[in-house]
């Protein structure tokens, strides 16, 4: 009994101190929010396209029935990381064969237009959603955020913030490859 | 006085000044009082540590117009706060859900307590029958008994 409580502030210790080593992992980001929505269905939405832009609207059914995973990614104007994002998105989708569809969150369409127009359109659909309400739907805490979904609509991936950097592209890159949202014999 | 009284008043506004704009509110009182309600029990997704109910973040807003709008609708508070859990997830909640996955956070606390009562109780009592006084055994008795007659003997010579 007396050797166990000799002990007792060693055990503490331990636990304590291990309980501090895992909160001090770089790899562990404490705002990192859960997602409910990875290995469930897409939820459902209907976006009208952005006036005065070409590119069609956005529905859930544009997502499914996909040959391969399809990528779709929140973005506004007004984001500045959106704008560094743009860039990797845009060579994903040229060099790799990935195919990516918009979601112009909160955005002024002639902002989002004139956006598009300086940066290039890599997107082959932008639904608008203006009042942020598909946003809620997809569970968004931000934007940019970039989801993976499968042909039958299931939602494999979700990377909150812009791909940008080694690591992040890292993640992306093999989630995508995971997914099998990269087509064979593409060039990498 | 009545000045004093009105320019604490005045005084006092900033703290009292909320997230919810005006815009935001519905006309009908009592649906009113049950969205704050429920928002007070909502996390912020951006701020983290904030509910919606104090939080200008514009997501934040978003989910307060919904939840107006889901009342409005003609949903029940429970009702309300699923249909945005199912969305966000447990996170969302700012009071977590007791469930098993989350037994340890509800009951640790109490386990600690039982624990440090029990620890130190022991503690406590085994001091205390180490204070009380123990008998010598007769073949400690005899040998105390030979020392001393011993040293008698030598003082005495």
């Amino acid at each position: 009994m007396k050797r166990l409580i000799a002990g007792l502030p060693f055990i503490a210790a331990v636990i304590f101190g291990g309980f501090f080593l895992w909160g001090l992992n770089p790899d562990r980001d404490p705002n990192e929010i859960p997602s409910v929505l990875i290995s469930q269905p897409a939820p459902a939405f209907d976006l009208d396209p952005v006036p005065g832009l070409e590119t069609p609207g956005l529905a859930r059914s544009d997502l499914v029935g996909n040959e391969r995973p399809v990528v779709v990614n929140v973005f506004a104007s007004w984001c500045v990381p959106c704008r560094a994002e743009h860039a990797v998105l845009t060579r994903f989708v040229e060099r790799e064969g990935m195919r990516l569809f918009g979601i112009n969150y909160k955005d002024k369409p002639e902002d989002a237009v004139k956006w598009l127009n300086d940066l290039g359109n890599p997107y082959e659909r932008i639904g608008s959603d203006l009042s942020g309400r598909t946003g809620i739907e997809w569970g968004l805490s931000g934007v940019p955020e970039t989801f993976i979904v499968d042909g039958d609509g299931t939602v494999l991936f979700r990377y909150v913030g812009p791909v940008v950097g080694p690591d992040a592209v890292e993640r992306f890159t093999q989630a995508l490859k995971q997914a099998g949202a990269l087509p064979k014999g593409a060039a990498s | 006085m009545r000045q004093l009284i009105f320019a604490f008043c005045i005084g006092l506004f900033p703290f009292a000044a909320n997230a919810v704009e005006p815009d935001e509110m519905l006309t009908d009182p009592v649906l009113e009082q049950r969205a704050r309600e429920i928002s007070k029990d909502l996390r912020c997704v951006v701020c983290q540590n904030q509910d919606i109910d104090s939080s200008n973040a514009g997501v934040a807003r978003d989910l307060r117009l919904l939840v107006r709008e889901r009342l409005v609708v003609g949903d029940s508070d429970a009702e309300v706060i699923e249909y945005i859990r199912a969305r966000y997830g447990d996170y969302v909640l700012l009071k977590p859900p007791l469930e098993p996955a989350t037994y340890a956070l509800w009951f640790a606390p109490i386990a600690f307590v039982l624990i440090g009562v029990f620890v130190g109780g022991g503690l406590l009592m085994s001091r205390r029958k180490q204070e009380a006084f123990e008998d010598l055994g007769s073949e400690d008795e005899n040998t105390v008994s030979e020392i001393l007659r011993q040293n008698e003997a030598r003082d005495a010579s």
